[in-house]
Protein backbone atom coordinates (compact mmCIF):
# COMPACT_ATOMS: atom_id res chain seq x y z
CA UNK A 1 0.00 0.00 0.00
CA UNK A 2 1.41 3.20 -0.72
CA UNK A 3 2.42 5.98 1.99
CA UNK A 4 1.56 8.63 -0.66
CA UNK A 5 -1.58 11.12 -0.83
CA UNK A 6 -2.70 13.98 -2.79
CA UNK A 7 -3.66 17.58 -0.85
CA UNK A 8 -4.50 20.77 -2.36
CA UNK A 9 -1.86 23.23 -1.88
CA UNK A 10 -2.65 26.97 -1.81
CA UNK A 11 -0.02 28.25 0.18
CA UNK A 12 2.27 30.18 -1.94
CA UNK A 13 6.16 31.01 -1.26
CA UNK A 14 5.95 34.16 0.73
CA UNK A 15 7.09 37.50 -1.31
CA UNK A 16 10.41 38.01 1.01
CA UNK A 17 10.35 41.10 3.62
CA UNK A 18 13.46 42.93 1.01
CA UNK A 19 11.07 43.10 -1.64
CA UNK A 20 7.95 43.90 0.29
CA UNK A 21 9.92 46.74 2.12
CA UNK A 22 10.27 49.53 -1.15
CA UNK A 23 6.92 49.30 -1.51
CA UNK A 24 6.12 50.95 2.36
CA UNK A 25 7.19 54.06 1.18
CA UNK A 26 3.84 54.20 -1.16
CA UNK A 27 1.68 52.59 1.95
CA UNK A 28 3.19 55.78 3.79
CA UNK A 29 1.62 57.75 0.71
CA UNK A 30 -1.99 55.69 1.11
CA UNK A 31 -1.88 56.74 5.00
CA UNK A 32 -1.42 60.47 3.67
CA UNK A 33 -4.66 60.32 1.54
CA UNK A 34 -6.25 58.69 4.15
CA UNK A 35 -5.21 61.93 6.35
CA UNK A 36 -6.44 64.41 3.95
CA UNK A 37 -9.96 62.77 3.36
CA UNK A 38 -9.95 62.32 7.70
CA UNK A 39 -8.43 64.88 9.81
CA UNK A 40 -6.44 67.79 7.49
CA UNK A 41 -7.96 71.27 8.99
CA UNK A 42 -9.67 69.66 11.29
CA UNK A 43 -7.05 68.67 14.72
CA UNK A 44 -4.33 69.30 12.39
CA UNK A 45 -3.70 71.33 8.98
CA UNK A 46 -0.96 71.51 6.42
CA UNK A 47 -2.47 73.49 4.16
CA UNK A 48 -3.85 76.64 5.70
CA UNK A 49 -7.66 77.71 5.36
CA UNK A 50 -10.50 75.60 5.59
CA UNK A 51 -11.19 74.67 1.55
CA UNK A 52 -10.00 70.46 1.68
CA UNK A 53 -12.09 69.91 5.45
CA UNK A 54 -15.16 72.28 3.77
CA UNK A 55 -14.67 69.91 0.21
CA UNK A 56 -14.62 66.28 1.89
CA UNK A 57 -16.83 67.72 4.71
CA UNK A 58 -19.79 65.31 4.32
CA UNK A 59 -17.58 62.51 3.41
CA UNK A 60 -15.55 62.90 6.87
CA UNK A 61 -18.96 62.68 8.99
CA UNK A 62 -19.97 59.51 6.95
CA UNK A 63 -16.43 58.15 7.46
CA UNK A 64 -16.59 58.17 10.71
CA UNK A 65 -13.59 60.89 11.74
CA UNK A 66 -14.53 63.12 14.13
CA UNK A 67 -15.24 66.39 12.47
CA UNK A 68 -15.44 70.39 13.79
CA UNK B 1 4.07 41.07 -7.72
CA UNK B 2 3.68 43.38 -5.54
CA UNK B 3 3.54 46.32 -8.02
CA UNK B 4 0.48 43.76 -9.74
CA UNK B 5 -1.13 43.13 -6.33
CA UNK B 6 -0.76 47.13 -5.42
CA UNK B 7 -2.68 48.36 -8.26
CA UNK B 8 -5.29 45.38 -8.47
CA UNK B 9 -6.12 46.67 -4.75
CA UNK B 10 -6.69 50.34 -5.63
CA UNK B 11 -8.59 49.43 -8.61
CA UNK B 12 -11.15 47.23 -6.66
CA UNK B 13 -10.85 50.18 -3.76
CA UNK B 14 -11.74 52.80 -6.61
CA UNK B 15 -14.49 50.15 -7.44
CA UNK B 16 -15.52 49.71 -3.59
CA UNK B 17 -15.47 53.82 -3.27
CA UNK B 18 -18.04 53.92 -6.05
CA UNK B 19 -20.36 51.72 -4.46
CA UNK B 20 -19.60 53.51 -1.00
CA UNK B 21 -20.84 56.86 -2.79
CA UNK B 22 -23.96 55.30 -3.81
CA UNK B 23 -24.78 53.68 -0.80
CA UNK B 24 -23.71 57.12 1.14
CA UNK B 25 -26.02 58.72 -1.40
CA UNK B 26 -29.38 57.00 -0.60
CA UNK B 27 -28.70 56.18 3.29
CA UNK B 28 -25.96 58.66 4.48
CA UNK B 29 -26.89 62.14 2.67
CA UNK B 30 -30.61 62.30 4.31
CA UNK B 31 -29.28 62.23 7.88
CA UNK B 32 -26.24 65.01 6.97
CA UNK B 33 -29.29 67.30 5.82
CA UNK B 34 -31.48 66.69 8.44
CA UNK B 35 -28.59 67.02 11.24
CA UNK B 36 -27.35 70.45 8.92
CA UNK B 37 -31.11 71.73 9.74
CA UNK B 38 -31.16 71.22 13.02
CA UNK B 39 -28.16 72.95 13.83
CA UNK B 40 -29.53 75.89 11.68
CA UNK B 41 -32.41 76.15 14.17
CA UNK B 42 -30.71 76.14 16.92
CA UNK B 43 -28.30 78.61 15.94
CA UNK B 44 -31.24 80.84 14.83
CA UNK B 45 -32.90 80.41 17.94
CA UNK B 46 -29.53 81.80 19.94
CA UNK B 47 -30.13 84.94 19.84
CA UNK B 48 -27.79 85.80 16.78
CA UNK B 49 -27.72 89.78 16.87
CA UNK B 50 -29.32 90.89 13.43
CA UNK B 51 -27.09 92.14 10.95
CA UNK B 52 -24.13 89.15 12.09
CA UNK B 53 -22.54 88.47 8.48
CA UNK B 54 -23.60 84.22 7.84
CA UNK B 55 -20.63 82.10 7.65
CA UNK B 56 -19.25 82.43 4.74
CA UNK B 57 -19.39 79.35 2.90
CA UNK B 58 -16.46 77.84 1.04
CA UNK B 59 -18.00 75.22 -0.43
CA UNK B 60 -21.81 74.70 -1.56
CA UNK B 61 -23.55 72.22 0.30
CA UNK B 62 -24.65 71.11 -3.03
CA UNK B 63 -21.07 70.57 -3.53
CA UNK B 64 -20.19 69.02 -0.33
CA UNK B 65 -23.28 66.22 -0.95
CA UNK B 66 -21.88 65.45 -4.84
CA UNK B 67 -18.03 65.65 -5.89
CA UNK B 68 -16.99 66.83 -2.23
CA UNK B 69 -18.67 63.35 -0.59
CA UNK B 70 -17.28 60.98 -4.11
CA UNK B 71 -14.27 62.77 -3.80
CA UNK B 72 -13.71 61.60 0.09
CA UNK B 73 -14.96 58.36 -0.42
CA UNK B 74 -12.88 57.07 -3.14
CA UNK B 75 -10.09 58.63 -1.99
CA UNK B 76 -10.77 56.96 0.86
CA UNK B 77 -11.61 53.38 -0.25
CA UNK B 78 -8.72 53.65 -3.10
CA UNK B 79 -6.18 53.93 -0.20
CA UNK B 80 -7.07 51.52 1.90
CA UNK B 81 -7.51 48.76 -1.11
CA UNK B 82 -3.91 50.07 -1.49
CA UNK B 83 -2.79 49.52 1.99
CA UNK B 84 -5.22 45.77 2.11
CA UNK B 85 -2.99 44.29 -0.92
CA UNK B 86 0.00 45.57 0.54
CA UNK B 87 -0.77 43.63 3.95
CA UNK B 88 -2.16 40.85 1.43
CA UNK B 89 1.29 40.74 -0.03
CA UNK B 90 3.16 40.05 3.27
CA UNK B 91 0.34 37.75 5.04
CA UNK B 92 0.16 35.72 1.61
CA UNK B 93 2.59 33.12 2.20
CA UNK B 94 2.79 33.39 5.78
CA UNK B 95 -0.48 32.32 7.36
CA UNK B 96 -0.81 28.71 6.77
CA UNK B 97 -2.43 26.80 3.92
CA UNK B 98 -5.25 29.61 2.71
CA UNK B 99 -6.32 29.70 -1.10
CA UNK B 100 -5.86 33.76 -1.90
CA UNK B 101 -9.49 33.87 -1.59
CA UNK B 102 -9.93 32.40 1.69
CA UNK B 103 -7.19 34.89 3.06
CA UNK B 104 -8.30 38.12 1.24
CA UNK B 105 -11.97 37.32 2.68
CA UNK B 106 -10.70 36.93 6.11
CA UNK B 107 -8.30 40.37 5.96
CA UNK B 108 -11.50 42.25 4.82
CA UNK B 109 -13.17 40.96 7.79
CA UNK B 110 -10.48 41.62 10.45
CA UNK B 111 -10.17 45.04 8.88
CA UNK B 112 -13.68 45.91 8.89
CA UNK B 113 -13.59 44.48 12.66
CA UNK B 114 -10.26 46.28 13.53
CA UNK B 115 -10.41 49.68 11.69
CA UNK B 116 -13.72 50.21 12.07
CA UNK B 117 -16.58 47.96 14.21
CA UNK B 118 -14.43 48.00 17.31
CA UNK B 119 -13.05 51.99 17.35
CA UNK B 120 -16.39 53.26 16.58
CA UNK B 121 -18.66 51.13 19.51
CA UNK B 122 -16.48 53.64 21.60
CA UNK B 123 -16.33 56.97 19.43
CA UNK B 124 -19.08 56.18 16.95
CA UNK B 125 -19.43 58.45 14.00
CA UNK B 126 -21.20 61.96 14.50
CA UNK B 127 -23.43 63.98 11.80
CA UNK B 128 -22.94 67.94 11.63
CA UNK B 129 -23.93 69.60 15.02
CA UNK B 130 -22.48 67.70 17.36
CA UNK B 131 -19.00 67.99 18.60
CA UNK B 132 -18.13 70.86 19.97
CA UNK B 133 -15.51 72.82 17.62
CA UNK B 134 -12.82 73.07 20.89
CA UNK B 135 -12.75 69.72 21.82
CA UNK B 136 -11.72 68.34 18.12
CA UNK B 137 -8.00 68.00 18.62
CA UNK B 138 -8.69 65.80 21.89
CA UNK B 139 -11.20 63.43 20.14
CA UNK B 140 -9.79 63.30 17.21
CA UNK B 141 -6.84 61.73 19.33
CA UNK B 142 -8.56 59.32 21.01
CA UNK B 143 -9.86 58.37 18.03
CA UNK B 144 -7.11 57.44 16.36
CA UNK B 145 -5.29 55.96 19.54
CA UNK B 146 -8.51 53.85 20.03
CA UNK B 147 -7.79 52.30 16.03
CA UNK B 148 -4.35 52.05 16.75
CA UNK B 149 -5.04 49.88 19.99
CA UNK B 150 -7.18 47.79 18.12
CA UNK B 151 -5.29 47.09 15.05
CA UNK B 152 -2.38 46.11 17.55
CA UNK B 153 -4.44 43.59 19.75
CA UNK B 154 -6.37 42.27 16.34
CA UNK B 155 -2.10 41.63 15.18
CA UNK B 156 -0.99 39.85 17.98
CA UNK B 157 -4.31 37.63 18.31
CA UNK B 158 -3.44 36.21 15.18
CA UNK B 159 0.05 36.01 15.92
CA UNK B 160 -1.25 34.37 19.18
CA UNK B 161 -3.29 32.33 17.08
CA UNK B 162 -0.79 30.72 14.57
CA UNK B 163 0.87 29.97 17.62
CA UNK B 164 -1.62 28.18 19.49
CA UNK B 165 -2.88 26.49 16.72
CA UNK B 166 -0.63 23.05 17.41
CA UNK B 167 -1.60 22.65 20.86
CA UNK B 168 -5.26 23.64 20.72
CA UNK B 169 -6.16 22.85 17.29
CA UNK B 170 -7.68 25.11 15.02
CA UNK B 171 -11.22 25.69 16.19
CA UNK B 172 -10.48 26.13 19.46
CA UNK B 173 -7.13 28.16 18.81
CA UNK B 174 -9.24 30.50 16.73
CA UNK B 175 -11.85 31.10 20.10
CA UNK B 176 -9.18 31.95 22.27
CA UNK B 177 -7.33 34.64 20.03
CA UNK B 178 -10.97 36.19 19.38
CA UNK B 179 -11.52 36.11 23.29
CA UNK B 180 -8.06 37.79 23.45
CA UNK B 181 -9.00 40.34 21.04
CA UNK B 182 -11.97 41.34 22.70
CA UNK B 183 -10.48 41.50 25.93
CA UNK B 184 -8.20 44.01 24.98
CA UNK B 185 -10.77 46.02 23.19
CA UNK B 186 -12.87 45.82 26.26
CA UNK B 187 -10.04 47.52 28.61
CA UNK B 188 -9.01 49.67 26.17
CA UNK B 189 -12.59 51.32 26.48
CA UNK B 190 -13.15 50.93 29.81
CA UNK B 191 -10.00 52.87 30.40
CA UNK B 192 -10.54 55.58 27.81
CA UNK B 193 -12.32 58.70 28.44
CA UNK B 194 -15.96 59.09 27.23
CA UNK B 195 -17.41 61.90 24.65
CA UNK B 196 -20.40 62.71 24.59
CA UNK B 197 -20.94 65.95 22.78
CA UNK B 198 -24.87 65.49 21.97
CA UNK B 199 -26.48 68.93 21.98
CA UNK B 200 -30.06 68.22 24.13
CA UNK B 201 -33.11 67.98 21.93
CA UNK B 202 -30.96 66.30 18.68
CA UNK B 203 -33.22 63.88 16.96
CA UNK B 204 -32.70 60.42 18.06
CA UNK B 205 -33.61 58.47 14.84
CA UNK B 206 -31.23 60.94 12.60
CA UNK B 207 -28.79 60.09 14.70
CA UNK B 208 -29.38 56.18 14.79
CA UNK B 209 -29.69 56.42 11.26
CA UNK B 210 -26.61 57.96 10.35
CA UNK B 211 -24.35 55.95 12.85
CA UNK B 212 -26.44 52.91 10.89
CA UNK B 213 -25.24 54.61 7.15
CA UNK B 214 -21.71 55.01 8.06
CA UNK B 215 -21.67 51.20 9.60
CA UNK B 216 -22.98 50.25 6.15
CA UNK B 217 -20.49 52.52 4.19
CA UNK B 218 -17.64 50.56 5.71
CA UNK B 219 -19.16 47.08 5.33
CA UNK B 220 -20.12 47.75 1.32
CA UNK B 221 -16.03 49.17 1.33
CA UNK B 222 -14.37 45.92 3.43
CA UNK B 223 -16.46 43.10 1.98
CA UNK B 224 -15.87 44.55 -1.99
CA UNK B 225 -12.25 45.02 -1.38
CA UNK B 226 -12.12 41.64 0.81
CA UNK B 227 -14.21 39.57 -1.89
CA UNK B 228 -13.60 40.93 -4.98
CA UNK B 229 -9.70 41.34 -4.42
CA UNK B 230 -9.33 37.78 -3.57
CA UNK B 231 -11.45 36.65 -6.78
CA UNK B 232 -9.16 38.23 -8.75
CA UNK B 233 -5.74 36.94 -7.06
CA UNK B 234 -7.48 33.20 -6.82
CA UNK B 235 -8.16 33.91 -10.32
CA UNK B 236 -4.59 34.96 -11.81
CA UNK B 237 -2.63 32.71 -9.11
CA UNK B 238 -5.01 29.26 -10.12
CA UNK B 239 -3.18 28.94 -13.65
CA UNK B 240 0.23 28.98 -12.19
CA UNK B 241 0.10 26.38 -9.45
CA UNK B 242 -0.93 22.60 -9.25
CA UNK B 243 -3.82 22.10 -7.43
CA UNK B 244 -2.44 18.30 -5.53
CA UNK B 245 0.82 18.27 -3.81
CA UNK B 246 2.11 14.91 -3.29
CA UNK B 247 2.40 14.50 0.83
CA UNK B 248 3.14 11.51 2.72
CA UNK B 249 0.40 9.71 4.41
CA UNK B 250 1.11 6.48 6.80
CA UNK B 251 -1.06 3.55 5.17
CA UNK B 252 -4.04 2.62 6.30
CA UNK B 253 -4.32 0.24 9.02
CA UNK B 254 -7.79 -1.68 9.58
CA UNK B 255 -6.54 -2.37 13.28
CA UNK B 256 -5.70 1.11 14.11
CA UNK B 257 -8.90 3.84 15.56
CA UNK B 258 -8.82 6.89 13.69
CA UNK B 259 -9.78 10.35 14.97
CA UNK B 260 -10.88 13.22 12.70
CA UNK B 261 -8.98 16.16 13.39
Amino acid sequence: MSDTIFVPDFAPSPIPVRDLLPWAIFGAVLLLAIYFVGAEEGATALIPGMYVHEFVHDGRHLIGFPCH
Amino acid sequence: MVRTLLIRGMLVGLLAGLLVFAFSKVFGEPQVDRAIAFETVRKAAAHTPIGTPAEPELVTRQVQASFGLLTGVTVYCTAFGGLFALVFAYANGRTGNLSPRALSALLGAAGFVAIYLAPSLKYPANPPAIGEPETIGYRTALYFAMILISIAAMVLAIIARQRLVSRFGHWSATLIAMAAYIACIVAAQLLLPAIDEVPDGFPAPVLWNFRVASLGMQFVMWATIGLLFGALTERATAARRPLLVKAHAPAYDSKATYRLE
